[in-house]
């Protein structure tokens, strides 16, 4: 039985972190049978966090960002083609050239893509981004050497601040507007929200909250020239990014009979996918940004994380248990952790800081601009994030694995006198946010609604 | 050749900065900021960053595009 999974055909979809990942995986689990990768983008597996930063601030080349490999897959490698159905009861994937590619066991990691800006015409004018691929990223970096007079950023997450904070270290205007209270606050909760929302008026962000953007202008010759907020303002500017969160690449799977939709691909903790009936399947595995899984720590809730991290854990173990049969199988259970860099800080975080009631800084001080946020739940540690602290964070995964009670016990020597004072932690409902949210919830806590699902445009 | 940090493992010790400073260099007091791609004559300095870092978290290795059949 074992040997059986070490051979015949293995196909991929999606070339790239999880995808490469899992390739690499396969082969060190001792898989010699066949191993087909699929991707729709034309350039082989590279790295996206460097695209809102190194790329950006000028740093790196948008061509430089292929990813390394830990070992050669020895895998064929479709790129430049798209996944445009998959038949589960005759076990193929068909390709956009119509050619198709049965598979004895699938992996889906087709990732998502960015948000696009609801009104397709406008969202067509030359100065207007996303920023998902090398593609954008070049172009984008390309216009900001251009010396832009003013770089409008539509949404305040992760993405978005970290695209304000590159313009801002190169001298450029930017405008940022978000629908929430303060930028990050999705991610992190009020608390932190209302640091960040300093940090940036601190490094001369034009930050425009609790605002929506309700149309971008064009100059007649299509190419853009600024946009109107809700608040009746204009802001003149020659670039736009839209920056409003991820939209999973679920569609080709729409007759596949699986449980794929716009919250993603549902599988069980070992990376199976689930069918529409929600039985669980043997041969179709999921890992990456396109997967929704349940997490032991998180009430078993559907989570969906878009982090670097996740991708990297999640490809290891379906690729594992792909390779190996049901009682040498392993679950996914690792802690989500996610980092990003802006305005020259580092911030980090461990486990969901979403799942929470309230927070202590346990560290440092906002006064300070660094600290250890510690958020829990119903008298339990669920989460911690950094800013400019990371070496805490090892110390408090351990405190959320083993469930240790919220607030923290004083261990710390240097604790800060806010320690014994936990404070709501103001988590907002996603659907004030002008972003998605990089962590979905899509399980139903008593006192709160944690999701919200776009229809695809 | 090219690189990719684990920033989630990394934890801003700066040894790599040390070894190729043209290649890493820290942006702030923790946040590291690096170039994906090595220049074959800095093979080495990398290599040596990769070995020194304590959290092992530098990934040294060729890209995908040099083996895409
Ligand atoms: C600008 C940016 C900055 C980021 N910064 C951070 C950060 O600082 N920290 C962090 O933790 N995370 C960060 N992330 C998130 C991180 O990059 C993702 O979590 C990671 O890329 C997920 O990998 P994946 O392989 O699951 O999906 P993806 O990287 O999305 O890859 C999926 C691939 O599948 C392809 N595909 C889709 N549909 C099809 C189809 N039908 N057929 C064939 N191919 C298909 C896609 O084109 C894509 O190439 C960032 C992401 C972006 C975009
Ligand atoms: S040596 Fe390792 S831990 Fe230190 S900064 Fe470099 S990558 Fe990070």
């Amino acid at each position: 039985m074992s040997d059986d999974l070490r051979e015949g055909r293995i196909v991929i979809v999606g070339a790239s972190l999880a995808g490469l990942r899992a390739a690499e995986t396969l082969r060190e689990e001792g898989f010699t049978g066949s191993l087909t990768v699929v991707g729709d983008e034309p350039h082989p597996p590279y790295d996206r966090p460097p695209l809102t930063k190194q790329v950006l601030l000028g740093k790196a080349a948008a061509t430089a960002v292929g990813l390394p490999m830990r070992r050669d897959p020895e895998a064929e490698w479709r790129l430049g083609v798209r996944a445009s159905g998959l038949d589960t009861v005759e076990k193929q994937v068909l390709l956009a050239d119509g050619e198709s590619l049965p598979y004895d066991r699938l992996l889906i990691a087709t990732g998502t893509r960015a948000r696009p800006w609801p009104d397709a015409e406008q969202g067509a004018l030359d100065g207007v981004f996303t920023v998902r691929t090398v593609d954008d990223a070049g172009r984008l970096a390309e216009r900001l050497d251009a010396g832009p007079s003013r770089v409008l950023v539509i949404g305040g997450g992760f993405t978005g601040s970290e695209i304000a904070s590159a313009c801002r270290e190169r001298g450029i205007e930017v405008t940022l507007t978000e629908r929430g209270a303060a930028p990050l606050v999705g991610a992190l909760g009020g608390v932190l929200s209302i640091f960040a929302d300093r940090l940036q008026r601190h490094h001369g962000v034009d930050l425009r909250c609790g605002v929506t953007v309700t149309a971008l202008r064009g100059d007649g010759h299509g190419r853009f020239t600024g946009a109107e907020l809700s608040d009746g303002s204009q802001v003149e500017a020659d670039i736009a990014v839209v920056a409003l969160g991820a939209v999973r690449n679920t569609e080709w799977l729409a007759d596949s009979g699986l449980a794929a939709g716009p919250r993603g691909v549902a599988c069980d903790a070992g990376c199976r996918a689930f069918d529409m009936y929600g039985i669980v399947t043997d041969d179709v595995f999921v890992a990456g940004d396109v997967s929704r899984f349940p997490h032991p720590l998180y009430e078993y809730q559907m989570m969906s994380l878009e982090h670097w991290g996740n991708a990297v854990e999640q490809a290891k173990v379906a690729a594992h248990n792909m390779a190996n049969p049901g009682p040498r199988r392993r679950p996914h259970l690792s802690v989500p952790t996610f980092w990003s860099s802006q305005f020259g800080l580092n911030i980090k975080s461990v486990g969901v800081p979403t799942f929470s009631d309230h927070l202590v800084i346990a560290q440092g001080s906002l006064e300070q601009g660094r600290l250890v946020a510690v958020y829990g739940y119903r008298g339990r540690i669920t989460a911690a994030v950094t800013i400019n602290m990371a070496k805490w964070l090892e110390y408090y995964r351990h405190l959320i694995e083993t469930a240790a009670p919220f607030p923290p016990a004083p261990e710390a020597a240097d604790r800060s006198a806010a320690a014994s004072f936990p404070i709501h932690s103001d988590v907002p409902d996603p659907a004030v946010l002008s972003h998605g949210p990089t962590v979905t919830l899509t399980g139903h806590l008593p006192d709160r609604r944690l999701t919200r699902v776009w229809p695809t445009g | 050749m090219r690189i990719v940090v684990d920033l989630n493992r990394c934890q801003g010790y700066a040894q790599c900065v040390f070894f190729a400073p043209d290649l890493f260099e820290l942006h702030g007091e923790e946040a590291l900021l690096y170039d994906p791609a090595v220049p074959e004559e800095r093979l080495e300095a990398v290599r040596q960053a990769a070995a020194a870092c304590p959290v092992q978290a530098i990934l040294v290795g060729e890209e995908v595009s040099s083996r895409v059949r």
